[in-house]
């Protein structure tokens, strides 16, 4: 090939062109802030209302502006938020709230118990949207003296508390909102938290800057920006490029290839979010045998080992270790032989195996489809014939509201605040909206557990329930998620067992 | 006058069948929104309230007449996930898109024509087969694995383009309207132009390569078919080089399939858009279609996907028009 001038000048106009739109200002991450690839978008800033208020995925971010009433540790351990006393009277009719004191907005203007009341009290009322009012409206006549609230309890909800600390329990400012409307606070929105919105770019970024008035301890990093990178690979190659400090949700198999890397580390932490697979009281799933068998051939520890990489941990009921009302002496026992025995007695054999539907999303949760393919081969060594089918998650939710899953579902469940009747008690519960087991004995257990006011003995009920639930095998429990996150050697990262990534805990190593 | 005149009616019924089958379409797909949003320990009254909300209590026909009535007027509802309105969401993104758009035809143009030129110039020769081989692997590899390669090589291995975004989050920028590219040229701001070009070149990239080699591909076979024709053979007697009488005397002419193909691939080019924005996290109007779909944002979707009709209507529309200009016989009929 002979170069000419024109040739040559050609060359090297293109390479200067490449050159120039090449390295972009915010390629890398700086060492002046914590760059986080994370892996949803924000769809609104108002953490009480909509469906966005009740994505867990999202709640890390809302943590970082807001506050919640009551704060809770990575640990899932409750602790004072901007309430720093909480409780309820003698016979329950009452409760009583202190109030942090020297709390400032963002915009510099005090935290008044006004504040709190106001956002109690628009949770409770239905137009406002929030997705929880059904746990808001069962308080009410609210009083202010001093730094303390009280408040009529119109109907006792033992978890009221708990639910202070989870989805929509954020405390909003009264007077701020009042001013600027709801489309003036989603452009600007101002809380107490550890951190204050500086720039939001839907579906693109937030840019967070540390809110000088905090009244927790003071972040670490003084500017943090979250860019939205829905796709896993983006995430991977933002880590790896060292375009974001920090990121989560990789696929287990690139996570160990990550910090394989001289300049990453990670962790992986159990979280709030169980596998499980619903079992619908219809067709086979009504014949005892078949349920337990259903749930014995099932190798949850080879699932967690083979499929999962070792990251995750099999569960027994629908209560992890981390959960107040867990029980170590509830199993499911893993035994592929009494299983056939069992579907013997009901006249099924691998000749003539039991058939019925499974359905299962595919991509949803880390290897959901693939656990379901490897649950289906257990089941067809002892004479179970699983058709799968694959739905999209909204589908999922449409059909388990309208009581018409198929015998079996697979299906996570998140509870961040541990407490049994987000768990046990919602997935279970016959009557509700989200259970497909309608079983008298199950519902007469739970019954008397919504309203029980001695602590103690309403754990020992869940556990109670917890029990029959197993020796019934009415449920198919399967693992708790444990979530990835990779991170450079430059920072220290700590888990919240909630899921929730939070900057404001994470610092320079 | 009365050619475009029928153009524009025909656009209107094709956006009235496009609305119609939309707001049917995802009506009957699977998946509730009040379903979605349910929390635990929801009541029946509780998913009735919220079905009030949003509107979803009455019959299908209502729904429907309340929707289009609301779109004739301008109003295209509130987006049940964003909670805020449709139209004004979707003009805020969609210039994003536009711009990506342009861009990736911008690049489909400089590679597919000038590898059409030098095949035509070179046919029948080793280079025409190599331009052929490199058309067809450009064709046969789907857009968003063309974003993965490039993001492994210029992002990750070779770190020159930003993997994420359409501007680095900590710039801060003075625009007044959503086309940031547009606009940072004209204010002469070259460093956001360049930072803006960095975002978008690998995202379109993967957009114009399909496309580069579709028109590659076409353009030289046209080129081929005239460049035997007498006009073409005159002017190489005249003594112009192969290259000027490509450019000077066969281009036109052959020029004329490709720029209508042009236009339909341009569509499929914005409609790509949804996958590889996503991908890129680039915050344009497909992306945005992608939560919708998750979150069974009925309103939304809705609205993106007429946006999107609008889009491809009158990009045929232009299509059509140019091409009657620069076609004397369709011009003078």
């Amino acid at each position: 090939m002979t170069y000419t001038r024109r040739k040559v000048l050609g060359y090297g106009a293109a390479a200067l062109g490449a050159a120039a739109i090449g390295l972009p200002t915010g390629v890398l991450a700086q060492t002046d802030e914590l760059v986080i690839a994370y892996n949803v978008n924000l769809p609104s800033w108002d953490p009480t209302t909509g469906p966005s208020a009740v994505n867990p995925t999202i709640q890390g971010l809302y943590q970082s502006v807001f506050d919640q009433f009551v704060a809770q540790e990575p640990d899932l351990a409750f602790g004072p938020g901007l309430l720093t006393q909480w409780g309820w009277n003698e016979d329950r009719t009452k409760i009583m709230m202190s109030v942090r004191e020297g709390v400032k907005w963002h915009d510099g203007s005090p935290l008044t118990p006004e504040d709190i009341v106001w956002s109690l009290e628009r949770a409770a009322k239905p137009e406002t949207g929030n997705p929880i009012q059904f746990v808001w409206s069962k308080i009410g006549n609210f009083s202010i003296e001093g730094n303390t609230i009280t408040a009529d309890v119109l109907s006792f909800e033992p978890t009221l508390f708990k639910w202070m600390s989870f989805l929509t329990g954020y405390v909003l400012p009264k007077a701020y909102y009042e001013k600027v409307g709801p489309e003036g606070f989603e452009a600007a929105p101002i809380g107490t938290g550890p951190y204050m919105v500086e720039k939001f770019e839907r579906n693109a970024f937030v840019r967070l800057k540390a809110n000088p008035h905090y009244w927790g301890e003071k972040p670490a990093f003084e500017n943090v920006t979250i860019k939205f990178v829905t796709d896993a690979a983006s995430r991977v190659a933002e880590i790896e490029s060292g375009g974001a400090d920090v990121t989560l949700e990789v696929p287990y198999e690139e996570y160990d290839r990550l910090i394989a890397k001289d300049n990453l580390s990670g962790s992986v932490t159990p979280i709030s979010d169980i596998g499980m697979i619903f079992l619908n009281d219809i067709e086979v799933m009504t014949d005892p045998n078949v349920r337990h068998a259903a749930v014995m051939a099932v190798d949850k520890k080879l699932l967690v080992d083979r499929l999962l990489r070792g990251y995750g941990v099999p569960i027994d009921t629908l209560e992890t270790p981390d959960y107040t009302a867990y029980d170590a002496s509830v199993k499911t026992e893993y035994n592929p032989e009494k299983a056939k025995e069992l579907l013997a007695a009901s006249g099924y054999s691998t000749d003539n195996p039991v058939k019925f539907t499974i359905q299962t999303t595919k991509g949803f949760k880390p290897k959901d489809y693939e656990m379901i393919q490897a649950i289906v081969g257990m089941w067809r060594k002892v004479g179970i014939e699983a058709n799968i089918e694959v739905y999209e998650i909204a589908k999922h939710y449409e059909l388990r509201a309208a009581d018409k899953l198929a015998p079996a579902a697979f299906y996570n469940w998140g509870n961040a605040i541990g407490d049994p009747t987000t768990s046990t008690g919602f997935a279970m519960y016959g009557p509700s909206p989200h259970s497909v087991w309608d079983g008298e004995d199950v519902i007469n257990a739970i019954n008397p557990l919504w309203g029980e006011m001695d602590e103690e003995k309403r754990i020992a009920g869940w556990k109670a329930v917890s029990k029959l639930i197993a020796d019934n095998a009415y449920v198919l429990p399967l693992i708790q998620y444990v979530q990835p996150v990779v991170h450079s050697n430059k920072i220290k990262v700590v888990p919240h067992a909630s899921g929730a990534l939070l900057p404001a805990l994470m610092k320079p190593s | 006058m009365q050619r475009i005149l029928i153009r524009l009616f025909t656009m209107l019924i094709t956006l009235f069948g496009v609305a119609v089958v939309v707001f049917i379409v995802i009506r009957i797909a699977p998946g509730d929104p009040i379903a979605m949003m349910l929390p635990p320990g929801a009541t029946d009254e509780d998913v009735a309230r919220l079905r009030a909300l949003y509107g979803l209590d009455k019959s299908l026909l209502e729904q429907f007449f309340v929707w289009f009535g609301g779109i004739i007027q301008g109003d295209f509802g509130t987006s049940i996930s964003l909670r805020q309105d449709v139209l004004g969401l979707v003009l805020n993104r969609l210039p994003a898109t536009l711009e990506l758009s342009l861009f990736a035809l911008l690049i489909a143009l400089s590679i597919g024509g000038p590898l059409a030129i030098w095949g035509a110039r070179e046919r029948g020769t080793s280079i025409e087969a190599g331009i052929d081989i490199a058309n067809g692997a450009a064709l046969s590899i789907p857009d968003f694995l063309w974003g993965l390669v490039l993001i492994l090589t210029f992002g990750v291995l070779i770190p020159v383009f930003g993997i994420s975004g359409r501007v680095s989050p900590r710039l801060d920028l003075p625009f007044v309207s959503q086309f940031y590219l547009f606009e940072s040229f004209f204010r002469l701001r070259f460093d956001l132009t360049k930072d803006l070009l960095s975002h978008m070149f690998m995202p379109a990239l993967a957009l114009a390569l399909p496309l580069a080699a579709i028109i590659s591909q076409l353009l030289k076979q046209s080129l081929k078919e005239v460049m035997d024709l007498d006009y073409v053979v005159l002017a190489r007697v005249k003594g112009f080089s192969e290259t000027q009488v490509i450019l000077r005397e066969a281009l036109k002419n052959a020029a004329l399939p490709t720029l209508t193909l042009i236009g339909v691939q341009f569509t499929f080019l914005i409609g790509g858009t949804v996958i590889i924005e996503r991908l890129f996290s680039y915050e344009g109007i497909g992306n945005m279609a992608i939560d919708a779909v998750i979150n069974r944002d009925l309103p939304l979707i809705q609205g993106i996907v007429l946006v999107f009709a609008l889009l491809f209507v009158l990009v045929n529309l232009a299509v059509d028009m140019t091409y009657t200009l620069l076609n004397p016989r369709l011009r003078n009929a």
